[in-house]
């Protein structure tokens, strides 16, 4: 178990490497394979209207006449040991793990996305765990009553769910539950640490209405593990030992079933750390995903190379929790 | 859908026929009173199991009688889809009622089961009687240790605590044969081998003392070495525990081996039925001959071909009319028609030996001692 989470793990870090490396490359190589200048790719890191001054500091600073494998090198190298960043006006001190610095902004990428991300973190788990609840009881219960009205409805609503987007869930939902009917407050941001009812009550509406779209896509995904796991021979064993039918279903077919939905489950959340853009753009959250939308609206580079790594960081922590997860529900994978 | 009103139209004054030998009769469709009290350990009395799909009414046991003692085994045989596999988990009460139809008797050590509450056959279940699957691997939840399913199976009927039962599980899987079984129960079903795993099976469905042990092909998907362990494992414990055995096979070898009537089944329901000498040195039913026929042996030259019994099983939907086994009988001609349009009943011809078979019983033993034998 040590060893396969070990293996699982350097696999990870090397992953991360790859990640970072193809995206420094999009972002600081190919404009120059395209013909651009150094001046102009410093221009696009200095605020509005740079001076000469500001430009060639900025060049220097990032040494972008240096070979890329050398710049590739100090990104990974402001990381772990962290970074001082010269504007020419000011010495700017950026601690590990340094991710940039972003020149439009004038704060450190790393800062502002430990800044954004409880807001993300809070809005993913809340919704991850309406979603999995309700997205597996419906599907099991669907399952169970094949072919049922309830069966039959909760697939309907699961289509709406998979088929609406969140721009329109989310919109309608603020327009009659907050401002029409006034049964929540506005949705904001408070620290849990500081008033958990508050913070809990602030964010209701964008968990339901995030998790709408995933329980449906949950609700149909147990649903068909149900039913595949329900025809297997040892659902046929387990009944034919005489276990009382709940028994059957909880011990037996559910647990089975439910693997293929934690691997997906891990994917959707890591996936969501990175950014719920939609959800957060619709109730108007600053998370992670509004920190990477506002970076490439802005050509921010800094801000998008540091959101896509803490992205896949993120995608590859979960996976590697569903990794290890696996080994646990499935002892064959322990051995492989 | 034609030949399905036929079909239930034919059952109705054939039924009086067998009064003399099994008394099919007095069940009808009727589960509830006026049953006459088995005679037998397990009786089972014109059961029929329907699956009504979208194709039409599928009559995978269709009027199936037999009974069994305690300590005696039956070989129910026939080819995929003749019905044995249906027989024996409809025994089990493991059909649910929504989308198949079952009637006819059931009676287990005097108790009624198709009639029964599901919840009172569940008890039976697992505790009565229990069932060995054909493949193991499958059969066995990947995600459980094969001590953790034993000590389910046997915790759902026995109130005692895990540790007794864990030490119920160990003792049994060393009954079974289980080298290191302390160190065993632990083990996952797919850290065990293919007659490991049969036997850990075996221990599972020993594990509440069945009186009633149904074995579905148990040795099908094991090589030919441990084939022979499983079913001397099977024989021993049957002996030890005093139980019925049904031995669901296609291999008659297996049943030359361990049982000692046989049943043989064509289209859900029963062709021949005799003890299992009279079986192999007496068979008086053209689907027995091409069974006995179909059997690979090694003390007949290679020259000679198999002789197989040409055709394909019938569709359960659209039984052929009259002796569902006539568009494959080689000897149809002999009964001027009455094979197409006549279902023969199955009557007894000697103590112990039924079949059912237009062909006049002379006829019939004529064609095997001068036609069939000497090719065997």
């Amino acid at each position: 178990m040590i060893a396969f989470f070990i293996r699982r793990l350097v696999g990870g870090v090397v992953m991360l490497l790859v990640i970072s490396a193809v995206t420094f490359l999009i972002f600081f190589g190919l404009p120059r394979a395209a013909g651009q200048s150094t001046d102009q790719l410093a221009a696009r890191f200095a605020g509005k209207s740079p001076t000469a001054e500001t430009i060639t500091a900025i060049k220097e600073r990032f040494g972008f006449d240096d070979p890329l494998a050398v710049q590739y090198g100090n990104f990974l190298k402001s990381i772990v040991a962290g970074d001082t960043y010269d504007t020419g006006v000011e010495k700017i001190d950026c601690p590990a793990p340094c991710l940039g610095y972003s020149f439009r902004t004038n704060q450190s990428v790393t800062e502002q996305i430990v800044d954004r991300f409880p807001i993300t973190l809070s809005l993913v788990v809340g919704a991850a765990i309406i979603w999995l609840l309700a997205g597996v009881s419906i599907g099991v219960l669907s399952a169970l009553k094949r072919g049922s009205l309830f069966d039959r409805a909760a697939m309907i609503v699961a289509l709406a769910g998979v088929s609406l987007p969140i721009f329109f869930t989310g919109l309608l939902s603020l327009t009659f539950v907050v401002h029409a009917w006034e049964l929540l407050p506005p949705v904001s941001y408070h620290s849990f640490m500081d008033n958990p009812f508050k913070w809990a009550s602030a964010l209701i509406l964008p968990w339901v209405t995030l998790a709408f779209l995933y329980a449906a896509m949950y609700a149909r995904l147990t649903r068909a593990g149900m039913l595949e796991t329900m025809g297997e021979d040892y659902i046929r064993t387990a009944r034919a030992k005489g276990l009382p039918e709940r028994t059957v279903i909880t011990r037996h077919a559910l647990r089975a079933s439910l693997t293929p939905v934690l691997t997906i489950f891990g994917l959707d959340v890591g996936l969501l750390f990175g950014g719920a853009i939609l959800t957060e753009q619709t109730f108007s959250l600053k998370g992670l995903g509004n920190l990477a939308l506002e970076g490439v609206i802005g050509s921010d580079l800094p801000v998008v190379l540091g959101t896509v790594v803490t992205l896949s960081l993120a995608v590859i922590v979960m996976n590697l929790v569903v990794d290890v997860m696996y080994g646990i529900l499935d002892p064959r994978v322990r051995l492989s | 859908m034609a030949g399905a009103t036929e079909h239930t139209r034919d059952g109705l004054p054939e039924a009086p026929a067998g009064t003399d030998t099994a008394g099919t009769d007095t069940a009808g469709a009727a589960a509830g009173g006026g049953q006459e009290p088995p005679r037998a350990f397990l009786e089972v009395r014109d059961l029929k199991i329907h699956f009504p799909t979208d194709d039409g009414l599928v009559k995978s046991v269709d009027g199936l009688s037999f009974q069994l003692e305690r300590g005696s085994t039956l070989g129910i045989v026939g080819e995929s889809g003749s019905g044995k596999s249906v027989t024996s988990l409809g025994i089990l009460g493991l059909y649910n009622k929504r989308n198949s139809r079952m009637s006819g008797e059931i009676w287990l050590d005097g108790k009624e089961l198709v009639g029964a509450p599901e919840s009172e056959v569940r008890r039976l279940r697992g505790r009565d009687m229990a069932m060995i699957f054909q493949d193991p691997l499958s059969a066995m939840h990947p995600y459980y240790t094969v001590g953790a399913q034993i000590i389910e199976a046997y915790r759902v009927h026995n109130d005692v605590s895990k540790k007794v039962a864990r030490k119920h599980a160990i003792d049994m899987l060393g009954k079974v044969g289980i080298p290191r079984p302390e160190q065993r129960v632990d083990d996952y079903p797919h850290q065990f081998s293919g007659g490991m795993r049969q036997r850990a099976m075996i221990a599972m469905a020993l594990s509440c003392d069945p009186n009633l042990l149904i074995a579905d092909e148990p040795t099908t998907a094991l090589d030919v070495t441990v084939q022979a362990q499983i079913l001397d494992l099977i024989r021993d414990l049957q002996e030890e525990f005093d139980s019925a055995v049904i031995m669901i096979t296609h291999d008659l070898g297996v049943v030359a081996e361990v049982a000692d009537d046989i049943l043989v089944m064509y289209a859900g329901r029963a062709v021949e039925q005799a003890p299992v000498d009279d079986a192999f040195h007496r068979p008086l039913h053209p689907y027995t001959w091409g069974l006995l026929g179909s059997m690979p042996r090694l003390d007949r030259a290679r020259s000679e071909r198999l002789m197989p019994i040409t055709g394909t099983p019938p569709s359960l939907i659209n039984v052929p009319s009259g002796c569902a086994f006539h568009p494959r009988c080689p000897y149809r001609e002999l009964n001027d028609g009455k094979s197409e349009t006549e279902r023969p009943e199955l009557v007894e011809v000697e103590p112990g030996h039924r079949a059912a078979c237009h062909l006049p019983l002379e006829k019939r033993r004529e064609i095997w001692t001068d036609e069939i034998r000497p090719k065997l």
